[in-house]
């Protein structure tokens, strides 16, 4: 050891920046199908290869190859398609929405649609989602109308959250698809507790909850693995690696080190490593999880590894902190057309249908997107009644509360009055 | 009937609940087999199975996100953190999750969860065994905050925060587990053996949150107090002889003003007491509602008679904690004012 070296401290940066071409070569790609499918009741030592491998069933051919290639109906991949075209329609809508003002804040998942929406054709229904902020896919695939998403994202007269959730933090219980939180990674662990108890009432659903890169490094991440693998809940655990986290790389939560997947061997979760803009492998992979959580084997943790093609939102320019080209030079292709690309390769589509049905979920959009302006916009409203907002912050109105209504002068009938206490 | 410490009482609660409704677990660390280090989960996991009383990793954060998740699903869980001093990891859960779920997601989902922590000092805890931090949750809206001072509250005061839809937590003074505390620790301890508020129905009663007791009827001032501190105010009245009013908050949020108002209107005089620092504490609050709503009838300032602001200190735990000769200094003031 040199008695005159001083330490270093490392700060992660990632390899280019605006001004500089983006270089994807570093990234070691396994191709499709060269990926072993282990059986369901592998334990995480035995399976901890495929925490750095990247399970892809899609090859440069458009085919779908090897062992995680299912038998699946055309039928369904085109269910798949269209969810995740309609996602993306919905998405260019409504992100165009506020710029032009009619709400404040709006987030696309454009490049991921494939997370969220093979994972939703995964799961059953009454299977449980825990989302965050960019699985808008999981709605829209569980053929949830974006009517009510757009009236949320508009705090409008029809929004049941009442104007009271920023645009995107959707909820609908009906949908199995749990109240989003700003609070980044506290569904994960929620989400180990919903299955838990499904557990407990010999229930036969299952959980599944989402965190990005970035919201590893969160509490909840380490709460949710821990506590999934000591009680065995019967829950998919995903990680959505879109390389962005705002500004920062996902090699600042650690992405640089080790792979996101491999976080789960140590808790002894059995962890795969999916090309998260492949379809048929997210699909596969998700399959997989599920069906182990089904049989009480316990949780599987899934690296989803994909590109956030978009800024993270609407206040957000991408052009400040990564290079101009880098979404183009992403070497796994965008997801919704590699799945068309496969269906026209299998005779089960083809350019032209394409068109139409862009063509088609366009008007659809459009068409919804008048229905829920007419129900109201945030700039123009109308609004919920804001009396409203006094509600539901306990099950009964607690007596200050309803004195500041009335102080408020939001009481029916009522007549603002000069301060009062609680 | 029986006689019980509020660690029985607390104990008969759960026992309780468990027996009534399937969907009433327990967990928290150390709460399984072993039955808790303050032993009031003792027996529970014998008689309704691991399944539903059972031990977590140490995992404040962790805990309670469980009981997020199992609330939405329908169950009503009962989660113990081992010391109140210990919550903290627990906070984001229990603000942004729990307290706030109902609103956020339009009541679609609500946290039935009753969070249950041992809080106080005189025990010489030092500063990570011995904290009050209720403040903490009353100033969060969704959050319900009890508590007990005495058995026969502890239960009636559980039952209704477990079968309560909303968020509540629930700080047991750790001083009062084995006997009412007046604040003299040179004195024999007490325990509950004797004492009214320790004879416990065995079965299902209520005592509704939000509702004070006047523990002590008088009207030459009001005491405003909870948790430990209702016996060391009820000592310093008994030593000072001034015919004071003490009140007992039981529930802290919602806050039973009109309990309050009615006292201090009467006295016209007001000493708020707690154990937990004074600056920006409960005490605060109390103060702000009794001036908002007595000021015309207040005959002094009101005095308020704390914890330091300091970190709880081991060794000088009775120089810190505030006892029956500072309450007194307090009651004389107003009284003389």
């Amino acid at each position: 050891m040199d008695r005159d070296q001083v330490l270093q401290l490392h700060i992660p940066e990632p390899k280019h920046r605006p001004g500089e071409l983006a270089d994807f070569s570093h990234l070691r790609l396994p191709l499709a199908g060269e990926i072993r499918r282990p059986p369901i009741a592998a334990s995480a030592y035995e399976i901890r290869d495929l925490a750095y491998e990247l399970i892809r069933v899609l090859d440069d051919e458009d085919r779908a190859v090897g062992p995680w290639a299912q038998p699946l109906e055309p039928a369904f991949l085109l269910r798949g398609l269209r969810a995740m075209m309609l996602t993306r329609a919905y998405d260019e809508r409504m992100f165009r929405a506020q710029r032009q003002g009619k709400t404040s804040f709006y987030m696309k998942c454009t490049g991921e649609e494939a997370v969220a929406v093979a994972q939703a054709c995964a799961f059953e229904c009454g299977d449980m989602f825990f989302p965050t902020y960019r699985q808008q896919g999981l709605l829209i695939a569980r053929d949830w109308p974006i009517l009510d998403m757009m009236c949320q994202v508009y705090s409008n007269s029809a929004d049941r959250l009442k104007g009271r959730q920023m645009p995107v933090f959707y909820s609908s219980r009906e949908a199995g698809f749990f109240s989003i939180s700003g609070n980044l990674g506290t569904q994960f662990s929620q989400a180990v507790g919903w299955a838990m108890a499904s557990a407990y009432r010999h229930d036969r659903h299952i959980a599944s909850a989402w965190i990005g890169d970035g919201a590893t490094a969160e509490p909840d991440f380490h709460y949710a693995l821990t506590l999934a693998a000591v009680y065995h809940a019967p829950v998919v655990l995903n990680v959505v690696n879109n390389q962005w986290a705002i500004s920062c790389y996902q090699g600042m939560a650690g992405g640089d080190e080790s792979t996101f997947a491999s976080r789960g061997i140590g808790y002894g979760v059995p962890a795969l490593r999916v090309d998260g803009n492949d379809f048929l492998a997210v699909y596969a992979a998700t399959r997989w999880a599920a069906e182990r959580a089904r049989s009480n084997l316990g949780p599987t943790l899934i690296e989803h590894f994909t590109y956030r093609a978009a800024a993270h939102s609407t206040s957000d320019d991408p052009g400040r902190y990564r290079p101009q080209d880098e979404s183009a030079k992403w070497p796994l292709g965008d997801p919704i057309e590699r799945l068309k690309r496969h269906l026209v390769a299998i005779g089960a589509w083809s350019d032209a249908q394409h068109a139409a049905l862009v063509a088609e979920l366009d008007e659809t959009v459009r068409e919804t997107g008048r229905r829920a302006e007419a129900l109201g916009t945030l700039n123009a409203g109308p609004l919920p009644d804001p009396a409203s907002m006094f509600e539901d912050v306990y099950k009964e109105m607690q007596p200050h509360l309803k004195r500041q209504r009335r102080e408020a002068g939001l009481e029916p009938g009522g007549t603002p009055r000069p301060a009062e206490g609680a | 009937m029986a006689a019980m410490n509020m660690v029985q009482a607390l104990n008969s609660a759960m026992d309780v609940m468990l027996g009534r409704d399937p969907d009433v677990l327990i967990f928290g660390e150390d709460v399984g087999y072993f039955g808790g280090v303050f032993r009031v989960t003792d027996g529970l996991q014998k008689k309704y199975g691991r399944e539903r009383v059972f031990d977590t990793p140490i995992t404040e954060g962790g805990i309670v996100a469980l009981a997020v998740g199992m609330g939405a699903y329908g169950l009503r869980p009962i989660v113990e953190i081992q010391f109140a001093d210990y919550i903290y990891p627990a906070m984001d859960q229990l603000i942004s999750e729990a307290a706030r779920l109902r609103y956020r997601s339009g009541a679609e989902w609500f946290a039935p969860m009753t969070v249950r922590a041992p809080c106080g000092g005189g025990i010489f805890g030092g500063q990570t065994h011995s904290q009050s931090p209720e403040a903490l949750f009353t100033h969060v809206s969704g959050l319900k905050t009890v508590i007990p001072s005495n058995p026969y509250d502890a239960k009636g005061l559980l039952i209704s925060a477990i079968e309560d839809d909303d968020p509540v937590v629930f700080l047991e003074p750790k001083r009062l587990y084995n006997g009412p505390f007046g604040g003299r620790p040179d004195q024999p301890a007490k325990s509950w053996a004797g004492h009214p508020d320790a004879e416990v129905p065995l079965e299902h009663y209520r005592v509704p949150l939000g509702k004070a007791n006047i523990v002590r009827a008088g009207q030459a001032a009001t005491v405003l107090a909870y948790g430990t501190m209702v016996h060391v105010a009820l000592a310093a009245v008994a030593e000072c002889g001034i015919d004071a009013e003490v009140i007992d908050l039981r529930t802290l949020s919602p806050v039973d003003v009109e309990t309050i108002a009615a006292s201090v209107d009467k006295t016209g005089r007001c000493v708020i007491v707690h154990e937990a620092t004074r600056f920006s504490g409960y005490g605060g609050e109390l103060c702000a509602l009794v001036q908002e709503h007595c000021f015309y009838r207040l005959e002094a300032p009101i005095e308020r008679v704390a914890g330091w602001d300091t970190p709880y200190p081991h060794a000088f735990e009775w120089q810190y904690f505030p006892g029956p000769d500072r309450v007194v200094q307090a009651l004389r003031r107003v009284v003389e004012a």
